[in-house]
């Protein structure tokens, strides 16, 4: 299919694209959170009056006088319910929230509320919470898994190498602090808010209000990026709502950055050992990959890092597991890319370890270990081009120039490192529905309730539609981010395409087959009898039939649901990168100065949008890689650097052309879309590239990621604070 | 409270405010000017960014009555009559952008480089663009976007003229 510029692209360049933030209602109030300043322990005591008789002040909302909450345990519910106990469970936890006529005025109350805090004993590094660690019985796939004996496969190795890696916290960092906006009015609650689902929170808001879910109306018309933390519903999300029902009215809750790093969720850093045992020609004999990764106290979330081993190489014998480690921080949660985007750094740094204990191209190793068929579950790929990216890859990159020996490509005062690894990323896919219809002068809509996160569904669902109907794009109007319309999953796990894009086809084709029908005047009509011609029907058998006299005052539409792929086969997408890193010999400061990606990820519908999820996520690697981290001082148990200003994201001068592309490929299990989900891809593979690069250029070999110039400098291979 | 007297977009505004008001809340909140998006509250990402007598500023770092006898552009005043400015269009038709809420500020930023240096380079494109961040994060695009716009400005400006300029993506690449 062909490239298309955004159908949004005109509302958002000129600031008419309205974000949660952004909406305008009447007597609208706003609400400041007051949020712990201890990581652990509890209320001692709070002192509320003077806050109460500020001016302009309305409520200040504490667990004392907060509405009970009823349990809204769903899974999407990652929070303990906000201001219905003195208990402190982390720092940044909110104790109270504050609601007046303006923002100023709620922000000058709100530092009026008086707290003082029992704190109890708190751990917040991962590494001090290590004894502590525990298995979790269950998560969305096994927590362990074995397969073959590693024991003898390591022990009929040639060479083994068995390593440690880190990475660290990082925080989501969207340019959209997350914002509810909560108006009661007739007994409606309608939430304008900052979410990847917007089912999620109603659902969440039906159960904690008590609440039947046709009171309740959530809206994201606009969200201005996710990448995970808005996943899953947060406190403020529940808070806005009860502020919004204490006052009577509409109140807005907008988190201010600081409170971003706090309040909902970031990457956990993670701790993994590799163990390879391979034969003197390269062939795998065992993998052993071990991950633990920090929690919260209070709820589970398991990174799961290790899984990327049990489907990447050929080998007989593969044991992974997963541990938690509780640690006294707001619940960790899904970030762009979760679990493969960590583990990747671990399984494909030991490859290039592997690759010079060997003294084989790391390419080379890779295609002689290439996985044909799932090597844990034993069966096929749905699809699977990935030979072709190393190829292409290498191509591009001119990898076939490159000296295996570390140190031997330096230009100037440059140390210059070529590094590859590979990537890849498990596929999900959720049940979706859609609506498509179409009025008597040829206007198509599309429905359903999926959110726009800046990934460009808008745009793939007006091509998917106008594909399916045989109309011009330019007809067809998307209307996404609203509970009342069709249900749909999170976008979320980089699943939207291949879903929701499903149900779309699926209910075009419904409706050309209702067309086809009105126009035959009997029974059920095939779809490919029917296609549209400008404001005219053409259907084989009967007269070119023009809209209007089909269509009436009303106009007709089709529903379709669509359920991810029961076939036995696995899913994932799949990439190889290509990395070059300069390093200046004095400061010992990386830079990437080129970067190459070729993915497969079946059928690519807008190679614009598709390019953009790529270079993004390639960026994202390059942050993991070189910038990311999110420190916790140990004495005063939180994050250190809650502003984007110590909390360092790549910006514009950090990031080089990028070269991105697909391979030609069509996946039949991945909806009747053909394509995988390409969200989170571009973000996998980029770090452990990075990091080979720089033991290239240099000859150390540095373990834990992001690669700092410090870390450089001490030489000591740990990237730990 | 204070009386200022504010030029926005072209229009006069006249408001009484309070002296801790911020620039950003009161185009958003009180002009209802909701294309100045606010994304950290601290000057580090640009979101906020508006033009203050032709220097971009971060609104949120600038007190209302700061701007008293100033003139303000936001990305609502970027757009003439309907009709998209060169940089709107590089960044819709080089997809430069994709949550779009940096894009205002990104924008306004882009505009007072362009006023400055009409034809820059993509390396001083990415530095001077470095204060305004884009987490999606396209980078990549929105310095082809800029470059789409320093183009069609010369273009506008001197349609006789043949071009003599190599472009910027072949200069990046011989250099």
């Amino acid at each position: 299919m062909t490239a298309r510029t955004r159908v949004d692209g005109w509302a958002k360049v000129t600031g008419a694209a309205r974000y949660a933030a952004d909406h305008r209602l009447d007597n609208l109030a706003h609400a400041v959170l007051v949020t712990s300043t201890v990581p652990a322990g509890r209320i001692a005591e709070l002192d509320v009056t003077e806050a109460e008789r500020a001016p302009g002040a309305l409520a200040v909302i504490t667990h004392r006088n907060a509405p009970r909450l009823s349990p809204a345990g769903d899974f999407y519910v990652q929070t303990v319910l906000p201001l219905q106990d003195d208990l402190i469970r982390y720092e940044g936890e909110p104790v109270a929230v504050v609601v007046a006529d303006r923002l100023e005025r709620a922000g000058e109350a709100a530092a009026l509320v008086r707290v003082t805090y029992e704190t109890a004993p708190a751990t917040v590094e991962l590494d001090d919470a290590l004894p502590d660690a525990y298995r979790l019985g269950a998560y969305f796939e096994p927590i362990t898994s074995s397969v073959g004996d590693v024991a003898a496969g390591l022990e009929r190795a040639d060479v083994v190498v068995e390593r440690t890696y880190t990475t660290a916290a990082r925080h989501h960092s969207t340019m959209e602090p997350s914002a509810t906006l909560a108006e009661w009015r007739d007994g409606m609650l309608t939430l304008y808010d900052a979410t990847q689902g917007v089912f999620n929170v109603r659902d969440a808001v039906c159960a904690a209000l008590d609440l039947p879910a046709d009171r309740v109306r959530v809206i994201a018309e606009y969200v201005g990026g996710g990448f995970g933390c808005k996943g899953f519903v947060w406190p403020h999300q529940l808070i806005a709502p009860m502020a919004a029902r204490t006052v009577g009215g509409a109140v807005k809750l907008v988190l201010t950055r600081a409170q971003t790093f706090t309040s909902h969720g970031y990457q956990p850093p993670t701790r993994q050992t590799v163990t390879l045992g391979a034969a003197r020609d390269g062939r795998l004999t065992a993998i052993r990959h071990t991950s633990v990764n920090s929690t919260s106290t209070y709820a589970d979330h398991l990174e799961m890092a290790a899984i990327c081993s049990r489907a990447m190489y050929a080998c007989p014998a593969i044991e992974t597991d997963h541990l938690l480690a509780p640690v006294s921080t707001v619940l960790p949660t899904p970030m762009r890319a979760p679990s493969d985007g960590p583990g990747m750094v671990a399984l494909e740094s030991a490859m290039d370890e592997l690759a010079y204990e060997l003294d084989i191209d790391p390419v080379e190793l890779r295609l002689r270990n290439y996985a044909e068929r799932d090597p844990t579950k034993g069966r096929p790929f749905s699809s699977k081009a990935l030979r072709a990216c190393y190829a292409e890859g290498a191509r591009r990159f001119g990898w076939a120039d490159r000296p295996m020996r570390p140190g031997a490509l330096r230009d100037g005062n440059d140390l210059v490192g070529w590094g590859m690894a590979s990537a890849t990323m498990a596929t999900f896919a959720a049940p979706a529905s859609a609506r498509v219809s179409i009025d008597a002068d040829g206007r198509v809509l599309v429905e359903a309730g999926s959110q726009e996160i800046g990934t460009g569904t808008r745009t793939v669902l007006c091509q998917l539609a106008a594909e399916a109907l045989g109309c011009p794009p330019e007809r067809v109007t998307i209307r996404l981010g609203d509970t009342t319309l069709p249900p749909t999953g999170m976008t979320a796990g980089s699943s939207t395409t291949m879903s929701v894009g499903s149900a779309v086809q699926l209910a075009a084709r419904s409706l050309r087959t209702k067309l086809a029908s009105m126009a035959l005047a009997e029974g059920d009509a095939p779809a490919e009898l029917a296609r549209l011609d400008g404001d005219a029907l053409v259907v084989e058998g009967a007269p070119r039939t023009p809209l209007r006299e089909l269509i009436g005052d009303d106009p007709v539409g089709a529903e379709a649901s669509w359920s991810p792929s029961t076939a036995d086969v696995s899913m994932h997408t799949f990439g190889a990168v290509f990395a070059e890193v300069r390093i200046d010999a004095d400061l010992c400061l990386p830079r990437v100065s080129r970067l190459v990606g070729v993915y497969s990820a079946g059928r690519i519908v807008n190679p614009l949008t598709a390019r953009s999820q790529m270079i993004g996520g390639m960026t994202w690697g390059i942050g993991q890689a070189l910038l990311e981290r999110s420190p916790v001082d140990r004495r005063l148990g939180r994050f250190v650097n809650k502003n984007l200003a110590g909390y360092l994201v790549p910006v514009n001068a950090d990031v080089p052309e990028l070269d991105a592309s697909f391979v030609d490929e069509h996946d039949e299990h991945a909806g009747t879309v053909g394509g995988r989900g390409i969200g989170e891809l571009g973000a996998v593979g980029v770090g452990p590239a990075i990091a080979n690069a720089v033991f290239h250029a240099t000859g150390t070999r540095i373990r834990g990621l992001p690669i700092a110039p410090e870390t450089l400098l001490r030489g000591d291979g740990d990237g730990r604070d | 409270m204070a009386r200022i007297t504010v030029t926005v977009n072209g229009a006069d505004h006249t408001d009484e405010v309070e002296p801790r008001l911020l620039l950003a809340h009161y185009l958003r909140d009180k002009l209802r000017l909701t294309g100045t998006h606010i994304g950290c509250d601290t000057t580090n990402c640009g979101a906020c960014t508006v033009l203050c007598d032709g220097l971009p500023v971060k609104s949120c770092t600038m007190f209302a009555v700061q701007a008293d006898g100033r003139e303000i552009i936001t990305v609502e005043g970027l757009a003439t009559g309907g009709q998209l400015q060169p940089i709107q269009q590089g960044f819709k038709e080089e997809h430069g952008l994709q949550c779009g809420f940096c894009t205002p500020g990104m924008m306004v930023a882009a505009t007072a480089l362009l006023e400055r240096n009409p034809d820059p380079s993509e390396e001083e494109i990415r530095w001077a663009l470095s204060g305004n961040v884009c987490r999606c994060t396209g980078y990549v695009n929105i310095v082809k976007a800029v470059r789409w716009a320093a183009q069609a400005m010369q273009e506008q400006a001197a349609p006789e003229e043949p071009a003599t300029r190599q472009p910027a993506t072949e200069q990046a690449a011989t250099r």
